[in-house]
């Protein structure tokens, strides 16, 4: 056995040795055919999201007014004003919206299955989602004024339960120093459940609520123009950069949090940042999002089928192909039954359950 | 000539000690087999010096540095471990475990280099699962497996390997293969080499040294062929053994008197 290793490589086969080990590093080339084909599918659903409507501006137009826009320059073309107002107050704001809320929910769910190890994992399973739920049905069912510094009570509630939902599961999680992953999800669980009853014991006091806080539950767009935006991206960046520089350490914490330790990995430190981080996220947009399921669970899972379980490339595919996602859900919502809405959550579940059945029953192994 | 030196070390969950003053000193280049029986503390102390578990007294110096002091980054570029529950998450390939093993020598904004690639890749080629590099690990048997932990542990480039158990589950021929691999490596690489081994015969046979625990403390080290006496492990093991001669080596064997 101690023959090979002895053995001295031959000098021609040295490079290829050398070819060979520089294989095993991540390299750049590797997985960016699907990067650009979730970048294409991005590009794509956004821009069917802005022509089709009970209005459809034509995709010339589109392009054209954006770079009228962009450089101040006058088209040659004169579109009907209405356009640039649909496209720039309705349309735009609603698509970035919906792309910001699929990508934060998708790599948020990335994130959490990562720490948790556990498949099953999703921005619902720490609890924000119902702490969220709560806050929102209160502000509604109390009607609370409707604006408070300019901000619609609603999101801002939704927010303030959501994070208050997580630490408390973070607080009764905490065992000496250290949060293990089992007491976490069984407080999250617990707590989640708890904020659920809750909400449904409000609804159910208040039938002239149930309606429209059942509608924000499944994810009804408010409108709003671009403040919700503005308000979700500082979260969303932040969010994501402390997500993408732990996601090495991510990895090494898929073998167990002991064999992560002695591989020098901060196990405390990692977990804690990536459950902020992954909570701010999902809180800031599940506050004007409402809570729209399943975007966390098959985004990630899909493209770990497709590209492999390495996070570093899995977060942020999940962000972009989860913002393409929700765009194109939310694009079927208001147009399936127009000029009525469906809230995009019940759109997400109907189209998403069957294609990640599919795309499990393709690919038979452990995505994991 | 680095050396690792265990002084008076003390370690236990919660009140409960494990380990009690235990001492003693590894070479470079030499391998260090912990005997004795179940709950004797030999893993205990596989995970006091990994770092992972907090000892209650007394130092691990490694260079003059105390490791059990150290950052954890900074221990795990000195010391690596082969548990002995080999948890692999399945949908990684060989390639990308190994390549964890040059997570300490990472920083937070960097990736991997080509120089980090080079050493996984001659790790890899250490423990003969270099053919393995692009399978997923789910897919491998547990021979394979614990060379693909023992690939990752050289990849950290460490002066301490610490394994615990590395033939438990394994048959018999994968289990003279790596201990016989370990052997090779502790002397090419001049590694400090710490392992617990249930089976005497086989410290007997592959390691330098043996040292015997019985109830957290150190009863006895040595050359097998000195701590290998039948009164002792009788009275160590709570069960009557005869200590006899291996036939075609010079190291003792241990067989149970049975009835």
């Amino acid at each position: 056995m101690s023959e090979a290793i002895t053995n001295p490589v031959p000098a021609a086969a040295r490079t290829e040795v050398i070819d060979r080990a520089d294989r095993l590093r991540p390299s750049p080339r590797r997985g960016l055919g699907l990067a650009a084909a979730t970048v294409a599918a991005l590009l794509v659903a956004a821009l069917l999201a802005v022509v089709i409507g009970s209005v459809a501006i034509p995709p010339g137009a589109v392009l054209a007014l954006v770079l009228e826009r962009l450089t101040g320059l006058r088209s040659a073309v004169a579109y009907p004003p209405a356009y640039a107002t649909i496209l720039f107050d309705i349309r735009l704001p609603r698509v970035t919206l919906m792309a910001l809320t699929g990508a934060a929910l998708a790599a948020a769910g990335a994130s959490y299955q990562g720490l948790f190890r556990n498949p099953l994992a999703d921005p619902y399973l720490v609890g924000v989602a119902a702490g969220a739920g709560l806050g929102a049905t209160l502000a509604l069912v109390f009607n609370l004024p409707s604006t408070f510094v300019g901000l619609s009570a609603v999101p801002i509630s939704a927010f303030v339960g959501a994070l208050l939902t997580v630490g408390l599961v973070v607080l009764s999680a905490r065992v000496g120093g250290s949060m293990p992953i089992s007491t976490t999800l069984l407080a999250g669980v617990a707590i989640g459940s708890f904020a659920s009853a809750f909400t449904t014991f409000i609804m159910l006091r208040s039938p002239d609520g149930l309606r429209r806080s059942f509608n924000w539950m499944l994810g009804g767009y408010a409108g709003g123009g671009w403040d919700p935006v503005l308000i979700i991206l500082p979260y969303l960046v932040v969010g994501m950069a402390a997500v993408q520089l732990n996601a090495r350490a991510l990895n090494v914490l898929q073998l167990d949090e002991e064999q992560a330790r002695q591989l020098g990995i901060n196990v405390d430190r990692v977990k804690l940042v990536l459950v902020v981080a992954a909570t701010l996220m999902t809180a800031a947009v599940v506050a004007f999002g409402g809570l729209i399921g399943f975007v966390g669970l098959i985004v990630p899972h899909s493209l770990r089928l497709l590209g492999g379980p390495d996070y570093r490339r899995l977060i942020p595919l999940s962000a972009i192909g989860g913002a393409a996602f929700l765009i194109l859900a939310d694009l079927v919502a208001r147009t399936v039954v127009a000029p009525q809405e469906l809230p995009v959550g019940v759109v997400t579940a109907i189209a998403g359950a069957p294609f990640f059945v599919f795309l499990l029953r393709r690919l038979k192994r452990s995505v994991f | 000539m680095s050396s690792l030196e265990l002084i008076s070390l003390a370690a236990g969950y919660g009140p409960r000690p494990i380990l009690r003053d235990v001492s003693l000193s590894v070479a470079g280049g030499e391998v260090l087999a912990l005997a004795g029986p179940n709950g004797a503390g030999k893993s205990t102390l596989i995970r006091v010096i990994s770092g992972v578990l907090p000892a209650t007294a007394g130092q691990a110096r490694l260079d003059g540095a105390d490791l059990l002091r150290l950052p954890a980054g900074q221990r795990a570029r000195r010391v690596a471990v082969v548990p002995q529950m080999i948890h692999l998450p399945d949908a990684y390939t060989v390639g990308e475990i190994v390549l964890m093993g040059r997570s300490p020598h990472l920083g937070l904004w960097s990736g991997e280099s080509r120089h980090d690639c080079e050493v996984a890749w001659g790790a890899m080629r250490a423990t003969h699962v270099e053919e393995l590099s692009e399978r997923r690990v789910g897919e491998l048997s547990g021979g394979e497996q614990q060379r693909v932990v023992l690939a990752r542990a050289l990849a950290q480039e460490p002066q301490v390997l610490l394994l615990d158990e590395p033939t438990a589950h394994l048959d018999l021929k994968h289990q003279v293969g790596v201990l016989e691999l370990v052997r090779g490596l502790a002397q090419e690489r001049n590694l400090i080499v710490l392992m617990t081994l249930h089976d005497l015969n086989q410290a007997a046979l592959y390691a330098d040294r043996v040292a015997l625990l019985q109830q957290g403390q150190i009863v006895a080290q040595g050359s097998a062929n000195d701590v290998f006496r039948s009164e002792l492990l009788s009275r160590v093991y709570g069960v009557p053994v005869t200590v006899s001669r291996h036939p075609l080596r010079d190291v003792p064997v241990v067989l149970p008197d049975g009835k």
